[in-house]
């Protein structure tokens, strides 16, 4: 029998999955899973935060899902999926032991480094928060080295908040100013009510020198981006992550085409003055 | 140091910019207010005849129905202001509102302050111009909000 050597150009193709297998799976909500997966193999090269991975679940498909984490030994990934279709559904019905294909990392991420001295606005919604959760792991990892971070946090219902343990471990912090609204809440309910972008104009932050990630769906991005340039941010200093239907991730299919860019490889993470004019434009 | 009710109108963000003779102006109609944590400031039905200055604390804003209990609405915070029901006829309150903390507020007199609109349009100009965009605000807001933004989009 002739024995096929994997060459390592192979194990380097960006289009070929890596195994990983499922080492835990946690519940956030109703329909949002986290999952911690270790490499069987070779790990995928390290992350930046904002990047996504495609995640391959054999015989049903792959999907571009962002890494909302890591975990040792060296190379364990968190993604966090919401099961909106068949594979999202499949990675969140995901047992301990599967194993998963995962290609990536790609795209670019979050600008940690451009925040370094200034204050740092996190806005975000929903599963928003699942790309944004590493970013500020990183923030708080190298705390020293930025101003003044907020972040604020919108979602559906108090049952629909991602990452519990993590938002009470960040709200007990001195250093970080942490904001949780809803849309809808019970009588218990004793944060805020209301859409995330009624908490920016009394957040704590220098609008001047302040530079703000923001992540949700596209509506509250685009009325976010308002509610910051109204307080003062410049367009300049606010970046946006953009989610469309992406299949290559590596800029060759054309799925992600947004105007002269592709999402998978240019973004997902973008300054907002440069797609500003992509963001009014209902075809794209 | 006990500040008087015309330096903590100035300092609040409703009253930016405001010339200082309408802040003493106001001020005639105001009284500092303290409410407990689940306190009611006032409940659905009510005469509105209070506008208050948010200076401290957490307001829910509720709709109560039968075999529910009280739906929040919104929540309001240090730098809001508090009803504009006290503007228009009949005077009556929308909804109910409630203290979620221990609340610091100014409440002026609606009647007051709607005599002292009449008596100087400047000033009713001065007080609908920052309450006009307030009112467009909260509108849009809860316009995304009812739109269930968060309940069809990403996958992560």
């Amino acid at each position: 029998m002739v024995m096929l050597e994997r060459p390592d150009v192979a194990l380097a193709d960006p289009m070929t999955p890596r195994p990983y297998r499922v080492r835990r799976v946690r519940r956030e909500t109703g329909d949002v899973s986290t999952l911690w997966l270790e490499p069987v193999e070779d790990a995928a090269k390290r992350f930046a935060p904002g990047q996504f991975n495609m995640l391959y679940t054999f015989g049903v498909g792959e999907v571009p899902i962002s890494i909302s984490g890591e975990f040792s030994p060296p190379g364990g990934l968190m993604h966090t999926v919401r099961g909106v279709g068949p594979v999202s559904i499949a990675l969140c019905r995901s047992k301990r032991g599967d194993v998963l294909g995962v290609r990536g990392p790609f795209g670019r991420g979050w600008p940690i480094d451009d925040a370094s001295g200034r204050d740092v606005v996190i806005v975000t919604g929903g599963i928003g928060l699942a790309p944004l959760r590493p970013a500020v792991e990183q923030l708080l990892a190298q705390r020293e080295r930025y101003g003044r971070i907020v972040l604020l946090y919108g979602g559906r219902t108090p049952h629909d908040l991602l990452y519990q343990r993590e938002l009470g471990r960040w709200r007990s912090r001195f250093d970080l100013e942490v904001e949780i609204t809803v849309d809808a809440a019970s009588v218990g309910w004793r944060g805020y009510v209301g859409l995330v972008t009624t908490l920016i104009p009394r957040a704590v932050f220098d609008p001047s020198d302040a530079i703000a990630f923001v992540c949700g769906p596209e509506v509250m991005m685009r009325f976010t981006v308002a509610e910051l340039q109204d307080r003062g941010v410049s367009p300049e200093s606010i970046y946006i992550s953009m989610e469309r239907n992406m299949k290559c991730a590596v800029g060759l299919c054309g799925h992600c085409q947004f105007g002269p860019t592709f999402i998978c490889k240019d973004g997902p993470v973008f300054r907002y003055d440069r797609v500003a004019p992509l963001l009014r434009t209902r075809e794209l | 140091m006990i500040r008087g009710l015309e330096t903590l109108l100035a300092e609040h963000p409703f009253f930016k910019g405001l010339e200082p003779t309408y802040l003493s102006f106001i001020a005639g109609c105001g009284a500092n207010v303290t409410f407990q944590a689940g306190e009611y400031i006032f409940r659905e039905g009510d005469p509105a005849d209070h506008f208050y200055i948010i200076r401290h604390g957490k307001v829910q804003r509720e709709i109560f129905a039968p075999e529910r209990g009280p739906l929040p609405i919104d929540t309001l915070a240090a730098g809001d202001v508090l009803g504009w029901s006290w503007l228009f006829p009949p005077y009556r309150r929308f909804s109910d509102a409630r203290a979620l903390e221990l609340t610091r507020a100014i409440a002026l007199d609606g009647a007051c302050l709607r005599d002292k609109c009449d008596e100087d349009h400047h000033l009713g100009y001065e007080l609908m111009r920052r309450l006009a965009p307030l009112a467009m605000k909260r509108l849009q807001a809860m316009m995304l909000q009812f739109l269930d933004l968060y309940g069809h989009a990403r996958t992560s």
